[in-house]
């Protein structure tokens, strides 16, 4: 199946990992990506806040290089960020029961040589995409090394499930997708009350203490229920419980060594890919303890050009073969 | 305040002054957002994970609206603390808009100078800073968001920050050190100068427009 694609600000770089894992797992699916040209960010949670017609005018932009870009043959984009997926499926939502905007949107778009027809570009989330157009049975026919023994929460946060703007996938807060999609990959999938629970967004910026305490509750959540790993599905969940969880073992006196992987970086690890090709080795919590209940033998770390401790630092000449 | 129920004025000044309630429901995008059927049955605060940190819960701050206490809620932490988790929007049984209405009330807030006031008084200039590197670049720059944010606010953070978590990021190839421009930035750039004309003539309009 042949997709429009918008990876998003995130994946470029901080999500690299569930950019790389989502190309290479897309391969073996038969899901094809096609990039949306030259897309622009899709305005997080934070342009709102500042501008509402700005805000509705730059995701447009987006939907309308998308629609542009399918020759009118109206375009399914998949967004893998939970957020980015939010602001594009809700501009067209909105555009779509708001005729006023989308006249005034249009205005804006029409400086640029642009128009958005609304309703014309659909847009979906990965996760939703592949559960739904390739199947479990699609997905199970990929597995090479199941993740027995590999016990893992399914996180879904927010934005994927809340509130559902084009449609509702899932229950909006006990979703079970990723839950049974882990089942297919072999996963001893644990139970995980917390699983669409906010992971902070940007609090970590307004309100540390905010920010901490709920992050806290979520790997409190998955550790009680005994999780190796929580997977996640968007770039801003797996940066909070990842890069801040040191944090929050400061804060609270905690000694929480969760990784946090994406959805991805799990099926292609199930599909017998290289997990240097996944992005592993970029989280901040090690996942090597994880990778090991698996068999899977972690990318080697990269070496840092260290002098030894005798030498002087003096000029070297190249090392002879 | 002194009510004004039987004042000879009453009805003029409600023709001439749209109310708090109006502004908030005319600024909010996505057709008719519902806050006038708020019953006040409190689901909106029980759902809310920052709920317990918010000076005032949002079935209060919708009550103040209701009550025309424009400061007042202007100058509150409420929505500065909202996460944008949409757990108050889908319970609601009235189905109001909340979460769309915190973004209308941070809106006025900036445009308006109250936030200046409030306890959350960091957190529009994050919202404003991410929104300058889109604006220069086409898309999110989180280096110099950090630093711009940091330096500004938490200086010392600033510095934790640069020799931890920025440090780790950089070294894991999580963080451009450069911004990533888009090609079209031209256009986009028109695209936005012209969303904030059209935005003007709105607002010139009717009048208080966020």
């Amino acid at each position: 199946m042949k997709y429009t694609y918008y990876p998003g600000c995130s994946l470029e770089r901080n999500a690299g990992a569930y950019h790389s894992s989502t190309l290479a797992v897309a391969g073996p699916l038969g899901m094809e990506f096609q990039e949306v040209d030259d897309w622009n960010c899709c305005g997080a949670t934070e342009f709102i806040a500042v501008d509402k017609m700005q805000a509705y005018a730059l995701a447009a932009r987006n939907l309308s290089l998308a629609e542009k870009q399918s020759n009118g043959n109206g375009a399914t984009m998949v967004a893998p960020c939970s957020a980015c997926f939010l602001n594009l499926s809700k501009c067209d939502a909105y555009l779509v029961k708001d005729a006023p905007l989308a006249e005034k949107v249009n205005r804006a778009l029409a400086a640029g040589g642009l128009h958005y027809t609304p309703g014309s570009v659909r847009t979906r989330h990965l996760l939703e995409a592949m559960v739904t157009d390739v199947g479990f049975e699609g997905v199970a026919a990929q597995v090479k090394r199941p993740l027995y023994n590999l016990k893992v929460a399914p996180y879904y946060g927010c934005l994927i499930v809340r509130p559902g703007f084009l449609d509702k996938f899932d229950d909006e807060e006990y979703p079970t997708s990723l839950d049974k999609l882990m089942r297919t990959l072999g996963a001893n999938v644990v139970d995980f009350p917390m699983k669409a629970h906010c992971c902070g967004g940007h609090m970590t910026q307004i309100s540390e203490e905010v920010a901490l305490g709920l992050i806290y509750r979520l790997l409190k959540n998955a550790a009680d229920y005994g999780a190796d790993v929580i997977t996640t599905i968007c770039p801003m969940c797996q940066l909070n419980l990842d890069a801040y969880q040191e944090h929050v073992n400061r804060y609270f006196g905690t000694h929480f060594k969760i990784p946090i992987l994406y959805f991805t970086q799990l099926m292609g690890l199930a599909f017998d890919m290289d997990p240097l090709a996944l992005g592993f080795g970029k989280e901040f919590i090690d996942a090597a303890p994880a990778l090991a209940k698996i068999g899977v033998e972690p990318p080697p770390k990269p070496k840092r050009e260290r002098p030894s401790k005798e030498a002087l630092p003096m000029p070297m000449m190249p090392e002879e073969e | 305040m002194t009510t004004t129920a039987f004042s000879p004025e009453a009805p003029v000044l409600a023709r001439t002054r749209r109310s708090f309630m109006r502004e908030i429901v005319e600024d909010t995008p996505g057709g008719d957002p519902r806050l006038e059927m708020c019953i006040q049955c409190g689901t909106c605060g029980g759902s809310c994970p920052s709920g317990a940190d918010m000076e005032y819960s949002p079935r209060r701050i919708f009550a103040m609206v209701e009550a025309d206490m424009r400061e007042e809620v202007l100058k509150a932490n409420t929505f500065w603390y909202c996460v944008s988790c949409y757990y108050c929007m889908v319970r609601c049984p009235q189905e109001v808009h909340i979460t769309d209405i915190m973004y209308t009330l941070k809106r006025k807030a900036i445009r308006e100078g109250y936030y200046r006031e409030s306890s959350a008084s960091d957190a529009p200039d994050f919202s404003e800073t991410f929104v300058d590197a889109v604006l220069k670049y086409g898309r999110s720059f989180e280096l110099g968001l950090a630093t711009r944010y940091h330096l500004r606010h938490h200086p010392i953070g600033a510095v934790k920050m640069a020799t931890g978590m920025g440090l780790e990021m950089l070294r894991k190839g999580r963080m451009d050190l450069t911004p990533r421009r888009i090609k079209n930035l031209g256009q986009l750039q028109a695209i936005l100068r012209e969303a904030e004309d059209v935005a003007r003539e709105d607002r010139e309009q009717i009048g208080g427009g966020a």
